[in-house]
């Protein structure tokens, strides 16, 4: 991986997270603590404050920083699941795992501080259908898997809205979760959209 | 929004300023990372106490900080866990080789992030995961039950302990059973506003109000017209005594807990009609307190809290306690 990409991942999850913070805290007010949005901003704005230094490292010490100024900046359930996720991803690229075997580990740090799994309307709901869209196509031509990775992600944030919540949150409103997006389902949709924008235009 | 701050971004901020230097007799606020420590440190020996969590709900935590009860405090963004660099500092500052207890409220963010510094903090440690909430339904599919103003009567009495000499399994033991003792409910006649967000957390009608609402305005049971206050009184503790199950000629404690925005004078009045409520039970409210101990920002209502008292547990409430939000 190159500086300019890891400059150009940094660059786009930022900006959409700024983009998108007020609308992430409107689903969370609805059912959660209205603060999701706000918090990811945070996060994320101080990975965009470390720009220069993260994306001269190697990609799984750029994972790992990254990770670890999402816990420590974040707060709430956000930070630590979302670092995590980083973490978890940097720990098998450090081991050489290409990015499913990444994926496939910062999704498995994600269920293990989450003490979660799918079907609970949470982030896991969005990463677990994700990964397992990269692991089994995988060796379709680029355009065609970002094309089937983007729909998978729009699918499942779409599933979460008649979930019933059973984590996080929004489990305390029992049968009143339904009928709503879950944020965190809907935040790891809109990362995943800005990771794959950038490496759509990537020659 | 109607409210006194300068900007929404700077209100924590600001607000710990006035505090630490409102309170420098008692207590030291350190930035970056944000923590609150006692002015004069606790002797050597004595398990630490710390809590933390949102901010919003002052005078909890930093208020609790002080001789008799917390020995530091974690406030995280306005509703927001703090992160584990906070707990880690706040630990390193106050451990005096009696170990370092952790109270933390049962939210899924408050947990993980507690967790997190419990597993980077070396030495001894134990947790004590306060759920006093009966508003919500305690399952094994769901979080389980919020913590809430019960929070307080655990900090109390555990820091009393720690104060008297109880080593940190005896402090943890003592604060689980204090917990397992107590139980909440609360009720919202409004919204509360976090400043960045800049508007209700949620929309309620004049005549509406929220049966069981969280103390970061999260829905609870339902929502009905609003009541007199001892229908609603009483709706509150047949909640919290049918699930507490306290054998009549119990003596209780009885927390009234403002949210924010309601006149004292509407505390005393629920605290009236809630002793009458217990009283009818065969429960005698032995020890009373009435005021904002955790607060939901600028929120109308109260909740309820019932602890079940014994000798121990009374001992320790009694004991002294200097703090800026409780002094006996």
């Amino acid at each position: 991986m190159t500086e300019a990409l890891l400059a150009a991942l940094i660059d786009r999850t930022a900006a959409t997270i700024a983009a998108e913070a007020e609308a992430l805290t409107g689903l969370d007010q609805a059912i959660g603590d209205g603060d999701h949005g706000l918090n990811l901003r945070r996060g994320f704005e101080a990975i965009a404050a470390e720009r220069a230094r993260l994306s001269a490292m190697a990609p799984a010490d750029a994972l790992h920083q990254a990770g670890m100024l999402l816990v420590m900046k974040v707060g709430g359930a956000s930070g630590p699941l979302y670092g995590s996720l980083l973490m978890g991803m940097a720990k098998a690229a450090k081991a050489g795992g290409d990015l499913p075997a990444q994926l496939a580990e910062g999704v498995a740090q994600v269920q293990k501080r989450g003490k979660s799994d799918a079907g609970a309307k949470t982030m896991l709901d969005v990463l677990i259908p994700v990964l397992a869209t990269l692991q089994t196509q995988a060796g379709r031509p680029r355009p065609e898997l970002i094309r089937a990775i983007r729909q998978t992600a729009d699918d499942a944030r779409e599933a979460t809205k008649p979930m019933l919540a059973t984590r996080g949150r929004a489990s305390f409103l029992g049968e009143r979760s339904i009928g709503h997006y879950d944020p965190g389902a809907t935040s790891s949709q809109l990362l995943i959209h800005a990771v794959c924008d950038v490496l759509a235009e990537q020659p | 929004m109607k409210k006194l701050i300068n900007q929404p971004g700077q209100v924590l901020h600001e607000a710990l300023a006035g505090f630490g230097a409102a309170h420098a007799d008692l207590v030291t606020v350190h930035g970056e990372p944000v923590f609150v420590t006692r002015a004069t440190p606790a002797r050597p020996g004595k398990v630490a106490l710390i809590s933390g969590g949102g901010s919003g709900h002052e005078p909890m935590h930093a208020g609790f900080v002080g001789l008799g009860m917390l020995d530091a405090a974690c406030p995280g963004q306005v509703f927001t866990s703090p992160t584990p660099d906070q707990m880690l500092a706040a630990a390193q500052a106050v451990e005096q080789g009696g170990g370092v207890l952790f109270i933390v409220k049962n939210y899924a963010g408050d947990v993980m992030n507690f967790e997190m510094a419990a597993e980077m903090l070396e030495g001894a440690q134990a947790t004590v995961l306060t759920n006093d909430d009966v508003a919500v339904e305690d399952s094994t599919y769901t979080t389980g039950r919020r913590g809430v103003a019960g929070t307080v009567i655990v900090e109390k009495i555990v820091g009393a302990a720690a104060e008297a000499g109880a080593d940190l399994s005896a402090c943890q033991a003592l604060g689980e059973r204090v917990n397992r003792q107590t139980r909440s409910m609360g009720v919202a006649l409004t919204s509360c506003t976090v400043p960045e967000a800049g508007r209700p957390t949620f929309e309620i009608g004049a005549a509406e109000m929220e049966m069981g609402v969280g103390i970061h305005g999260e829905p609870g049971r339902k929502r009905v017209p609003l009541m007199p206050a001892g229908e609603i009184a009483a709706e509150m503790i047949a909640a919290i005594a049918n699930d507490l199950g306290a054998a009549a000629g119990s003596e209780v404690l009885l927390l009234v807990n403002g949210f924010g925005g309601t006149p004292a004078m509407e505390l005393y009045l629920m605290y009236d009609a809630a002793r009458r409520q217990l009283a009818e039970r065969g429960l005698e409210v032995a020890r009373s307190l009435v005021g904002n101990y955790c607060t939901s920002l600028d929120m109308a209502g109260c909740s309820l809290t019932v602890t079940v008292l014994d000798d121990e547990l009374r001992r320790h409430w009694d004991a002294p306690v200097h703090t800026a939000a409780l002094r006996w």
